[in-house]
């Protein structure tokens, strides 16, 4: 793209599918998931 | 949701419910604004349309709605391009670059990436509904210390008057609970917390040797870490972390005359002098990693980038320094006024941590980290930190509290490691406070980044755990924005 520059296309979205399993630690912003990585 | 801002020279629009985060030129920022009504009246034209064909509404499930596929067999329709370009006709650009910018930002809404909607509220209630199981345990293994820090919510680590020490029994009691709570769990955590944990070290060591006893026969993993003010920080001591400790906490506040002023022995005098060089060598010793040097800023240093970079240039490359949350009465307190200069100082922090980094002298920050690419699903981020639930504090005697800032809070007194959860009242409690219970944070753009704030904050201003501490999250939401400027800025020099 000539004006934009993504800097991620992150789809929390599709965290839904992927995600909710309940094994992260407790605490989020720089928490990482291996299981819902895109 | 939308949220747009510059951060030195970055114009960064956030698309709060998809995550992604987009670095803009100075006509598509202003082009977003002006585009988002277009595409959300199409968006109803569409669905009024399906509406009319009940074949088609049957196949379209609410997600569909709020998320278009990602790749739309007929590219963008004309007529939406030709409202869209007329939308960006007050733009000073030719007609031409009006029509490539809306196709531009239309192509970015069509695969879910802009003007996304919020359709997380009943899942997440479903999420909270289900079965939890503990995670971790914040062991108070001594309501006592050695230094007389000014605001500790401890109160001087003798937390509201009762100075004690964990015993063996009550901490291998609490550790049994933990194994026997965490259900198919298999990594567990433990934080040795105070008061000063090094003064009760024997307990700490027996504790850490009883919980890898428990390992194998159990199918659990251990991950021990500690928190101290590095007074009582030996040799043996050191050896015996850099072996079983995950992460060490070590509290130091920044420059000389600040770290003294609110860190000072009983008898007055500073103690920066004898922590330092024993925090140097615990970093070295740890290959600057699996540690935080841990500081907190107060009125007496709103210039609180400066201890930040003391702390780099004393060769500490993992570095939180946290605002003081304290009664509005305390002279050290921030007020609401001081939030502009505060604003301001985390905007000059992000850019000397630029300045560092291509200087080749880089250093994390904690509270400018964040992951965008990997971070955790949608439940983890809106349900909370899980105080309560998921994390209990144990009292030097045994009893439980949400999170070790509520202990000594009787009316929050949940149970004891000798009859386990009492206060099952307590726990749902816990459990059904996620953003969506707080009104204040539906609306943010944080929400996804700050998971709702601190619930015993919440409390201790306003008697409620489903509240929001202004200040915390005024910071907090300038702290997101530098994060994701500090991203930009980092993909620009790869």
């Amino acid at each position: 793209m000539k004006h934009i520059k993504t800097l991620t296309t992150r789809d929390l979205k599709e965290s839904m599918k992927k995600g909710g399993c309940g094994e992260c630690q407790t605490s989020v912003g720089n928490q990482s998931c291996e299981k819902v990585q895109k | 949701m939308i949220h747009q801002y510059i951060n030195n020279g970055y114009p960064i629009v956030l698309d709060v419910n998809s995550g992604s985060v987009h670095v803009m030129d100075e006509l598509s920022y202003q082009a977003v604004p002006l585009l988002e009504p277009v595409w959300e009246a199409w968006q109803e034209r569409e669905k009024n349309k399906n509406a009319e064909a009940p074949a088609k509404k049957a196949a379209d499930d609410r997600n569909a709605e709020a998320f278009p596929e990602k790749e739309p067999e007929d590219g963008i329709p004309e007529a939406l391009l030709e409202r869209a370009a007329d939308a960006l006709s007050g733009l000073s650009c030719p007609k031409e670059e009006q029509r490539e910018l809306a196709e531009e930002l239309l192509s970015l809404a069509q695969a879910g990436q802009l003007y996304t909607k919020d359709i997380y509220e009943d899942y997440i209630f479903d999420f909270k509904n289900r079965q939890t199981v503990v995670k971790a345990l914040c062991l108070h293994i001594a309501h006592d210390c050695n230094l007389a820090c000014k605001y500790c919510f401890a109160e001087e680590g003798e937390y509201h008057g009762r100075r004690a020490l964990m015993s063996f029994e009550v901490g291998k009691k609490a550790l049994d609970f933990l194994v026997a709570n965490s259900g198919n769990r298999i990594n567990l955590e433990v934080d040795f917390f105070g008061g000063e944990p090094l003064m009760n070290w024997q307990v700490v060591k027996d504790l850490v040797a009883y919980g890898r006893s428990l390992e194998e026969p159990f199918h659990k993993k251990f991950r021990f870490t500690l928190t101290t003010n590095g007074v009582l920080l030996n040799d043996e001591i050191l050896e015996f972390c850099n072996k079983e400790m995950g992460n060490i906490v070590l509290s130091i506040d920044g420059r000389k005359e600040i770290h003294d002023l609110m860190r000072p022995f009983r008898g007055g005098q500073g103690s920066y002098d004898m922590v330092v060089p024993k925090f140097q060598k615990t970093a070295e010793s740890r290959d600057q990693m699996n540690y935080y040097v841990r500081g907190t800023f107060t009125r007496n240093n709103l210039d609180f980038s400066e201890d930040v970079l003391h702390l780099a240039d004393l060769g500490f490359e993992q570095i939180s320094v946290e605002p003081v949350v304290a009664e509005k009465t305390e002279e050290y307190a921030l007020r609401e006024e001081d939030i502009p200069v505060l604003l301001a100082e985390y905007d000059k922090l992000a850019k000397e941590i630029l300045r560092y980094r291509k200087e080749g002298k880089g250093f994390n920050f904690f509270h400018f980290m964040i992951d965008l690419e990997g971070g955790p699903c949608v439940a983890k981020r809106l349900s909370g930190c899980g105080s309560g639930t998921e994390y209990l504090a144990v009292t030097p005697w045994g009893d439980f509290y949400p999170c070790h800032q509520f202990v000594g809070q009787e009316e929050f007194l949940m149970g004891n490691v000798d009859e386990g959860i009492l206060r099952m009242d307590i726990r749902d409690r816990f459990k059904e406070c996620n953003v969506y219970a707080k009104e204040k944070c539906k609306d943010c753009f944080a929400k996804f980044y700050c998971s709702g704030g601190c619930a015993a904050n919440s409390y201790n201003f306003h008697g409620s755990i489903t509240d929001t501490y202004e200040i915390g999250c005024e910071l907090q939401r300038k702290r997101i924005e530098c994060a994701i400027m500090l991203k930009a800025a980092s993909a620009e020099l790869e």
